[in-house]
């Protein structure tokens, strides 16, 4: 009876803990604690490792793909700047071969027609020359012809000599006429 | 269970709530080991945070689900908010578990103290906040025992470099008894104290409003008891406050005294 009134008034003191309950707290804490470092926590720290891992994968390979994005653009330039070197310089040349070709045309039409124009000359002197040769043959003897009239004839009134020239002239016609009609002896009259 | 208790004995007189009402009846004896209702709300809330926490964490992946979501924000809470403040990288890591397992383990037993049916605050009872506390004070002293040595932990903790010598008798003995003694029970005594306290004033408000508005003659009683009412839910969302403060401020003083026992200066 007395022991249970003393076990009562400690029980009404909230501040004297009971040996069992101290012993179930520290048991129940030590399973849970067993418990959640066993089963929870490492779960957790997985998934905190896993997230930073994929962050800082992606990052890098971001960075990488940035990388060769960057390589692949520089080469992309300096080809683009490289095809538009060629293309000044291909222009450029044919610009060059433009004109050395119409130079030399030029000089090709040219030497054409100065030799065109030198044959031509040639030509006109040729037959200037023919022509100068039986101008001169036949006026000597239209010349000695006709001085051998005079002579023979006396030129004393201009009647005389006036049918002198006449006959001269239809002489000079007939001769004409003849060397017409027997080709191959002279070059025709001038 | 409370309110029942105390409704039966306030039939004709004023209710007087008191330490008796958290001096609950066994619920079954076991070979002359009585079972009370506390013992089995603390087994059972090592089922519920196991139970949740691991259900929260089983499938933890990079991209979090809803659950894990969840989980990951009360883990991370402790781990980046507490441990990783207090005691510091790398040596953090190792006190994670333990620190989680504080504050789930004392969340959910404070919030008993709310949820319908359950009513009853574990931590009320003085036996349950010392054992964490006596757990958290061997922690603690490990820690700075395994970091300094005994005597270079000793000295740590009791003497605060740069005193003048003739402080030091003084001083000594002083913070022997304020780091080495007093901790467990400033622990254990917060907890316990706020938690026995918030439990009583909800009883005093719930009981007293009751009997004010069903026994009471007094002419002020129907006021005076719709006020209580009121006063009871108001006093309900402070505990909500209290309960989660409590057991956010026990872990993070663990925390702290394993920060400062393995820290180099005091």
């Amino acid at each position: 009876m007395s022991t249970d009134v003393v076990r009562a008034a400690e029980d009404l003191n909230p501040l004297i803990p009971h040996v069992s309950e101290i012993i179930i707290g520290l048991v129940v804490f030590g399973i849970l604690f067993f418990l959640i470092a066993k089963f929870v926590a490492p779960n957790f720290e997985k998934a905190y490792a896993d997230r930073t891992k994929a962050i800082e994968g992606g990052i890098s390979a971001a960075e990488t793909k940035q990388a060769e994005a960057d390589a692949r653009l520089a080469e992309l330039e300096k080809q683009l700047a490289d095809a538009r070197h060629e293309a000044a310089r291909i222009r450029e040349e044919a610009r060059e071969q433009g004109a050395q070709i119409v130079a030399e045309m030029r000089e090709q039409a040219n030497r054409e027609a100065e030799r065109i124009k030198d044959n031509g000359k040639a030509t006109i002197e040729a037959e200037r020359q023919q022509a100068v040769t039986s101008l001169r043959a036949e006026v000597g003897t239209l010349a000695t012809a006709l001085a051998g009239r005079i002579v023979g004839e006396a030129l004393e009134d201009d009647e005389r000599a006036n049918r002198v020239v006449d006959r001269f002239l239809a002489d000079l016609e007939d001769l004409e006429a003849s060397r017409q009609a027997a080709p191959g002896t002279g070059g025709g009259a001038v | 269970m409370t309110l029942a208790g105390a409704s039966i004995r306030a039939a004709d007189s004023p209710p007087q709530p008191g330490p008796a009402d958290f001096n609950l009846p066994p619920i079954v004896e076991v070979a002359g080991f009585g079972i009370t209702k506390p013992m089995v709300l603390v087994v059972l809330s090592a089922v519920i945070a196991f139970g949740v926490l691991y259900a929260m964490s089983r499938r933890a992946a990079v991209v979090p689900g809803r659950l894990q979501f969840a989980g990951e924000a009360v883990y991370g809470f402790v781990r980046n908010g507490i441990a990783r403040e207090n005691i510091g990288a790398p040596d953090y890591h190792r006190y994670v578990p333990y620190l989680f397992t504080i504050f789930a383990f004392v969340l959910v037993n404070n919030y008993y103290g709310m949820i319908p049916f359950f009513q009853f605050p574990t931590m009320s009872r003085i036996g349950y906040p010392l054992a964490l506390a006596l757990i958290a004070w061997v922690v603690y002293n490990a820690a700075g025992i395994g970091r300094h040595g005994f005597l270079g932990y000793l000295k740590l903790q009791t003497l605060p470099p740069g005193l003048p010598a003739w402080i030091v008798p003084i001083i000594v003995p002083l913070e022997f008894l304020s780091n080495i003694l007093l901790r467990p029970l400033t622990l254990t005594l917060r907890l316990f104290a706020t938690m026995f306290a918030g439990h009583l004033l909800l009883i005093l408000f719930a009981l007293g409003g009751e009997y004010l508005l069903l026994h009471s003659e007094n002419a002020l009683a129907i006021p005076g008891g719709i006020l209580s009412f009121v006063m009871f839910i108001a006093i309900s969302f402070l505990e909500l406050l209290i309960m989660f403060l409590q057991a956010y401020v026990f872990t993070l003083l663990t925390a702290m005294y394993i920060g400062l026992a393995l820290a180099d200066e005091h």
